[in-house]
C-alpha cells in the first residue's frame, strides 16, 4: 500500500498562532538543516539533493540537484533567485509557506547559496503579495539577527545576504529568464536560450532559479536525509507535494500529500468533492496551461508523471474543478483574456495569437460566431504553439485546443443556437466582451 | 500590460475626474524615501542601480499616487538610466498608474476560479453601486474599479485586492457593501489575507 497520508513536513503548523517566527520555528527544529549543511561540503550537499531526486515545484518538474550541479562554479559571483512570482492561474501554495512559513524558505535560500557557492539569494515576490513580503521580510530581520544569515554564519566562515524584490504585476515575471529582466531592471520579457542561468543568469553571472516550494524541500532533504526523501512518493516523484484545490468544491485549499495521492483523493477526499450537488464535468490538473482531464481520469496518480501519462501535466499542481454548469466556450474565453493580457509581447506569434483567439472566442460566446470559426481557432492555435521564446505561446493556446478536442459540440451549439447554451448563475451577466 | 488599446487595463482607458499634473512638474523624493531608496541600493551591486527600478517608483507611487514623467525623470537620474528606460518599465507593469486614482483602487481577481465563485457579479455589483465602469474612477475621486489577472488567493475566492490590502471570500451579492464599508472604516473594513488566524 503506498504511503498517502504522511507527517506533514512543509505546512505542519500553519493553522498555528505565530507559526511564522522565529521562535516557533526554532521551538519545531529549525535552522537545524543548515547546521548539518555547513558541516558539509558543497559538493556533498548537491550530491544529496541530486540523490533525493527533488524535482523542481514550479512547474518544469526539472531535478533541482542537477540544476545546480550544472552552475558553472569557475565564475564569481554566482546568484539564487527564488521565484515567488506565482502566478500561474488556480496556484497559492507558495504564498501560504512565505506567509506562515517563512523561516522554511530562508534555510532554503541560505542552503542553496551555500551548495552553489552564491553569497546573495533574490527571492522576486509578485507584487501582489505585499503583505506576504511583509512576512517574509520580518523574517529575514529575525534570521539576520539571530546569525542564520550575514557575515560568518553559525561560525562557519560562510557568508549569506537574502533580500526580497517585488515586482510590480506581470505573469510573464515568473518565466525564469523573464524573472532576471525583471530583476536587472527591465521589462518582464523571456531571453533566448542557451545560455541558460546557470551558465549566465542574473546581471550575466552563473544562477540558479528555484522554486519557493522547491527552496522549501532543501532543508527538509538535508534534516531527514536521502532515504526518508525517496521512501515518499512514487520512484522519481519522491518527497512531500503541495496541492492547491480550487473551483467548485466544498473546501478549496492547499493540501500537503506524497505524490502517491490521486486526483480523485484530493478533489473527492481533501476539497470533499463538486459541491451544491452538482456533478463533475472536468479538472484541469496544473493550472491554467495544461489539458482538461474528464471525470473517468480521476483516478490519475497526481505525481509529475502520473499526470504527464494521462495526456497532462502536474505543472504547479493547481487543480481547478469544474461543475456541469461550466460551459467550456466561457473557461476557453475566460482564460484567453488571461493570456491576452498578460502576453509579453516579444514574440510576435504570441503578442497576436492570444488577442485574435480571445477575439474569436468572444464572439462565438455571445453567439455571433460561424463554424469556420472553429477551424481558425485551431489553425492559430497551430501557429503559436512551438513558435515562441517561452513556453507562454503553447501554455496560451491550451484551453483552446484543450476545449476543441473534448468540448467540439459546446462550440457547435453556440454557433447553431447563436447564444451561450450554458450561462451558468455565476457568471456575469452582461455578454463576454461587452467591455 | 497591454498592446491591445480597448482592454481595460490600458492607461488611456483610466478615467479620472482629477486633473493630471502638467508634463513638466517637477518630482523630488522626500529625505525618508530618499533614504528608503538608498538602503534599496545596497541590495544590489554598486554598477547595477538599475535592478532598483521597481522599487524607486514604488516609493513616487507611495509619495504621490501616480507616477508622472517627472518622477520618471528623477528616477532615471537617481538610478543612471535615461527616462526612457523608466518609461519603458512603467508602461509594462500593470501596478503602476500614470494617471490619477481613487484613494481606493478596488482590485477585482476575474480569472477561472474567482470567476467560477461570481467574480463576474462583484464587478456588476461594484459597477452598479459605483455608478462606473471598469478602469474609471468615481466622481468623488474616492474609488477606482479595475479587473484584474489571477491574484493567487484560489481557495479564498472571490479576492479584491484594495491598494496592498486584500479582502477574501466575498460575497458577489453583498459586494456593494464594501464600498460602504470602506467609506465608513476606511481599510479596516477588509478582511485581510484569512490565512493570519491570529487577527480572526
Amino acid at each position: 500500500m503506498p504511503v498517502i497520508e504522511m507527517e506533514q513536513v512543509l505546512i505542519p503548523h500553519v493553522r498555528e498562532p505565530n507559526s511564522f517566527t522565529l521562535d516557533f520555528y526554532l521551538a519545531h527544529g529549525g535552522y537545524a538543516a543548515l547546521k548539518t549543511a555547513l558541516g558539509r561540503t558543497p559538493d556533498e550537499i548537491i550530491e544529496m539533493v541530486k540523490a533525493s531526486g527533488l524535482r523542481g515545484r514550479g512547474g518544469a518538474g526539472f531535478p533541482t540537484g542537477m540544476k545546480w550541479q550544472f552552475v558553472d562554479k569557475k565564475i564569481e559571483p554566482r546568484y539564487i533567485v527564488c521565484n515567488a512570482d506565482e502566478s500561474e492561474p488556480g496556484t497559492f501554495k507558495d504564498h501560504l509557506l512565505m506567509e506562515r512559513n517563512p523561516h522554511l524558505l530562508v534555510e532554503g535560500c541560505a542552503i542553496g547559496c551555500y551548495a552553489i557557492g552564491a553569497r546573495t539569494a533574490y527571492i522576486y515576490i509578485r507584487g501582489e503579495f505585499h503583505h506576504v513580503q511583509r512576512h517574509l521580510e520580518r523574517a529575514i530581520e529575525e534570521a539576520y539577527a539571530a546569525g542564520y544569515l550575514g557575515r560568518d554564519i553559525l561560525g562557519s566562515g560562510f557568508d549569506c545576504d537574502v533580500f526580497v524584490h517585488r515586482g510590480a504585476g506581470a505573469y510573464e515575471a515568473g518565466e525564469e529568464t523573464a524573472l532576471l529582466e525583471s530583476l536587472e531592471g527591465k521589462r518582464a520579457q523571456p531571453r533566448n536560450k542557451p545560455p541558460v542561468p546557470a551558465v549566465a543568469g542574473l546581471y550575466g553571472k552563473p544562477s540558479a532559479v528555484n522554486n519557493v516550494e522547491t527552496l522549501c524541500n532543501v532543508p527538509i532533504v538535508v534534516s531527514r536525509g536521502v532515504e526518508w526523501y525517496t521512501s515518499i512518493g512514487p520512484e522519481k516523484n519522491g518527497g512531500p507535494k503541495l496541492y492547491c484545490v480550487s473551483g467548485h468544491v466544498k473546501r478549496p485549499g492547499v493540501y500537503e500529500a506524497t505524490m502517491n495521492i490521486t486526483l480523485r483523493e484530493l478533489v473527492e477526499g481533501r476539497a470533499g468533492g463538486v459541491r451544491d450537488g452538482r456533478t463533475l464535468k472536468a479538472v484541469i490538473p496544473g493550472g491554467s496551461s495544461v489539458p482538461i482531464l474528464l471525470p473517468d481520469q480521476l483516478d490519475t496518480q497526481a505525481s509529475f508523471d502520473g499526470v504527464q501519462r494521462a495526456g497532462s501535466l502536474l505543472g504547479s499542481a493547481a487543480i481547478v474543478v469544474l461543475d456541469d454548469t461550466t460551459c467550456m466556450v466561457w473557461l476557453a474565453e475566460n482564460l484567453l483574456h488571461f493570456y491576452r493580457h498578460e502576453s509579453c509581447g516579444k514574440c510576435t506569434p504570441c503578442r497576436e495569437g492570444t488577442d485574435w483567439l480571445h477575439k474569436i472566442l468572444a464572439r462565438i460566446e455571445r453567439g455571433e460566431g460561424q463554424m469556420s470559426d472553429l477551424d481558425l481557432l485551431a489553425s492559430i492555435s497551430r501557429n503559436v504553439g512551438g513558435k515562441t521564446l517561452c513556453a507562454f505561446g503553447d501554455a496560451a493556446i491550451t484551453p483552446v485546443v484543450t476545449t476543441l478536442k473534448h468540448f467540439r459540440d459546446e462550440y457547435e451549439a453556440h454557433v447553431r443556437e447563436g447564444r451561450c447554451t450554458r450561462p451558468a448563475p455565476w457568471r456575469a451577466r452582461h455578454l463576454v466582451g461587452a467591455h | 500590460m497591454s498592446f491591445h488599446a480597448k482592454m481595460a487595463y490600458d492607461a488611456t482607458f483610466q478615467k479620472s475626474a482629477r486633473e493630471l499634473a502638467p508634463d513638466d512638474a517637477p518630482f523630488a523624493y522626500t529625505p525618508e524615501n530618499r533614504a528608503r531608496l538608498d538602503a534599496i541600493l545596497e541590495r544590489y551591486p554598486a554598477d547595477r542601480k538599475r535592478s532598483a527600478v521597481l522599487p524607486a517608483l514604488y516609493l513616487v507611487q507611495y509619495q504621490q499616487g501616480y507616477i508622472t514623467p517627472g518622477a520618471m525623470r528623477a528616477v532615471a537620474e537617481a538610478l543612471a538610466i535615461t527616462p526612457a528606460d523608466v518609461e519603458d518599465v512603467v508602461s509594462y507593469y500593470t501596478m503602476f498608474h500614470t494617471r490619477p486614482v481613487g484613494k481606493y483602487v478596488l482590485n477585482v481577481c476575474r480569472t477561472l476560479s474567482c470567476a467560477v465563485n461570481g467574480a463576474g457579479r462583484v464587478v456588476e455589483e461594484l459597477c452598479a453601486k459605483l455608478g462606473i465602469r471598469p478602469g474609471e474612477t468615481d466622481p468623488t475621486g474616492t474609488f477606482t474599479l479595475v479587473e484584474v489577472e489571477c491574484l493567487g488567493a484560489c481557495d479564498r475566492a472571490p479576492v479584491v485586492m484594495v491598494n496592498d490590502a486584500w479582502h477574501e471570500c466575498l460575497d458577489p451579492a453583498a459586494a456593494g457593501r464594501l464600498v460602504d464599508d470602506l467609506r465608513a472604516r476606511g481599510e479596516a473594513a477588509l478582511s485581510g489575507c484569512l490565512h493570519k488566524v491570529e487577527e480572526q
